[in-house]
């Protein structure tokens, strides 16, 4: 017989997020309250299981008895409560929500995700706790996992959250989908928060990222979600999309000494085929849908690397016009950069140095090492050794992590060599 | 529930403004009063003086300390407010981004403590 706590701990991993979500809206929208009894249910379930037998629908079981739990809780309130108008509209509702369970209907599930993600990702909560509460809600997490997650400890991480969730009771952030005018932008919200979390998951290559839940995998599976609620939604499909060719990288990305490899230098048949096939039939999804934004772009960027079996075969051409468009769509000194350097590969690193001499002469990346680091490369192909050189160098006094540090100091040596 | 809109804004902007375009934010300010009264949202509102008005007063020592001056000299100042009646953040929100003030300055939305619906 299989045992309660695997069972328990595989259930509250996947479906911890949609029972929260239907028992907020018993709940009247107290996220906190709702959170707790869910608890509540997952602590009983504990005890009475090994004596009782396993049910046959766990989430079934533990969806109910967390909505019992939140009807008696409700009613304890009104009990309590000086004032009883508005928490017995409360109980009202919840007592005629309660028979309705019997014939549990997950279809109407989504609609709550729905309005988990959208709360979760209210633009009045700070952009961490955001991804932070989505992560505990939506993902069931648990606080430890997202305290480990974002480097700090959990009474740390248990503050942050409950600062939220106080504010989204206190402040009456509204537990509801955004009426149509305000769906886009708010969407834009969420799909940045996702990002925020596949970044962090993405750039942590060096130091405790054994200790790190995978928040790329997170990542993925709130923009599967997201897709799946929003499906209409074009961005939506091309942040899935970009996430998806980006993680079909991840081996390929990182050497066996813990080293940063280049997409020039990967080893592509260790790019993940599945996710990239997905990732290339999302992006189509996109583009049908009308998808022109920044994901989108960037998304298209990553489908042509993903196109190419070898790095010769690279349409830079394109990517540099894609770059382009991306300067104006979201014009950002990183953004120029990396157009530069596929203007450069399409062109001959001379039209890219013009670039990046640019970019160095506005002074807006002066902290940043992959400005000196690019034109380093530049002139080492144009066979200019010693500048480059100086170049390597000035990168190798900026840059911040390990990996980075090692790929300049070997190219630093390969052009002294060469010299 | 009652949410208090804080305007800020830097009120040298009001001393910057031609007499047409003074007269078109206060224009702007009074439909936009109008619009919240007729929709129910309006509970109180007022425009305060400049800061060069403004006396701080302060108990110290069972002192009182009387001194000329708002209570922290920035950039944007607290100009005016709104006390409206909204069913939820998003309600308030939206009003808010409709004050005029809120292209030029900040509107700081804040929810009213409710001490009548206070439970354990």
């Amino acid at each position: 017989m299989k045992d309660v706590p695997s069972i328990l701990a595989r259930t509250h991993r996947a479906d911890y997020g949609r029972i929260v979500a239907r028992v907020i809206r018993l709940m009247g929208g107290d996220f906190a309250a709702a959170e707790e009894v869910v608890q509540e249910a997952f602590a009983a379930a504990l005890q009475q299981w090994p004596r009782e037998g396993i049910p046959t629908e766990p989430r079934a079981w533990l969806l109910r008895a967390a909505h019992h739990k939140g009807v008696d809780r409700v009613r304890r309130d009104v009990r309590l409560a000086a004032r009883a108008d508005t928490l017995e509209t409360r109980a009202r509702v919840a007592q005629d929500a309660a028979p309705a369970l019997d014939e549990v209907d997950w279809s109407d599930a989504p609609d709550d995700s729905l309005r988990l993600l959208f709360t979760c990702c209210h633009p009045a909560l700070g952009q961490e706790a955001q991804v932070a509460l989505a992560l505990r809600t939506l993902c069931g997490l648990t606080t430890e996992e997202v305290a480990r997650a974002f480097l700090v400890t959990a009474p740390t991480m248990a503050q942050r959250l409950v600062r939220a969730q106080r504010k989204i009771r206190d402040a009456r952030i509204p537990y509801v989908v955004p009426e149509v005018d305000a769906l886009g932008e708010r969407t834009q919200g969420v799909l940045h928060a996702i990002y925020l979390l596949f970044s962090e998951g993405y750039a942590a290559t060096e130091g405790a990222e054994l200790l790190r839940v995978d928040l790329c995998a997170e990542a993925l599976r709130l923009g599967r979600l997201t897709r799946a609620l929003l499906p209409h939604q074009a961005e939506v499909a091309s942040l899935l999309a970009l996430m998806l060719l980006h993680h079909s990288r991840r081996r390929a990305r990182v050497s066996a000494d813990g080293g940063l490899v280049l997409l020039d230098r990967q080893d592509r048949s260790q790019w993940d085929p599945e996710e990239m096939t997905e990732g290339l039939a999302q992006l189509d999804a996109a583009l049908a849908l009308g998808a022109r934004g920044v994901f989108t772009h960037q998304a298209a960027i990553a489908a042509l690397h993903a196109r190419a079996a070898r790095p010769e075969d690279t349409d830079w051409e394109q990517i540099a016009a894609l770059y382009g468009r991306l300067c104006v769509l979201a014009p950002s000194p990183v953004v120029e950069l990396n157009r530069a350097a596929a203007v450069a590969m399409a062109r001959g690193p001379e039209h890219g140095l013009a670039l990046v001499d640019d970019l160095e002469a506005s002074g807006r990346l002066t902290e940043y090492y992959l400005l000196p680091a690019a034109r380093a490369d530049l002139l080492r192909r144009m066979g200019r050794g010693a500048e480059a050189a100086v170049a390597y160098r000035r990168a190798l006094a900026l840059v911040r992590t390990a990996p980075e540090r090692r790929f300049l100091e070997e190219r630093l040596r390969e052009v002294l060599a060469a010299t | 529930m009652k949410y208090l809109l804080a305007i800020y804004e830097n009120e040298k902007n009001w001393e910057s403004l031609s007499e047409a375009e003074s007269k078109q934010a206060l224009d702007e300010y009074f439909a936009f009063t109008d619009a919240i009264q007729k929709s129910g949202n309006f509970i109180a509102g007022e425009a305060l003086q400049p800061t060069t008005t403004a006396t701080s007063v302060r108990i110290r020592d069972g002192k009182r300390l009387t001194t000329d001056g708002p209570f922290a000299e920035t950039r944007e100042q607290l100009g005016g407010f709104y006390l409206v009646e909204a069913k939820d953040l998003d309600e308030a929100i939206a009003i808010a981004a409709r004050l005029p003030s809120a292209k030029w300055g900040t509107i700081e939305v804040r929810p009213i403590v409710d001490f009548s619906q206070s439970q354990g």
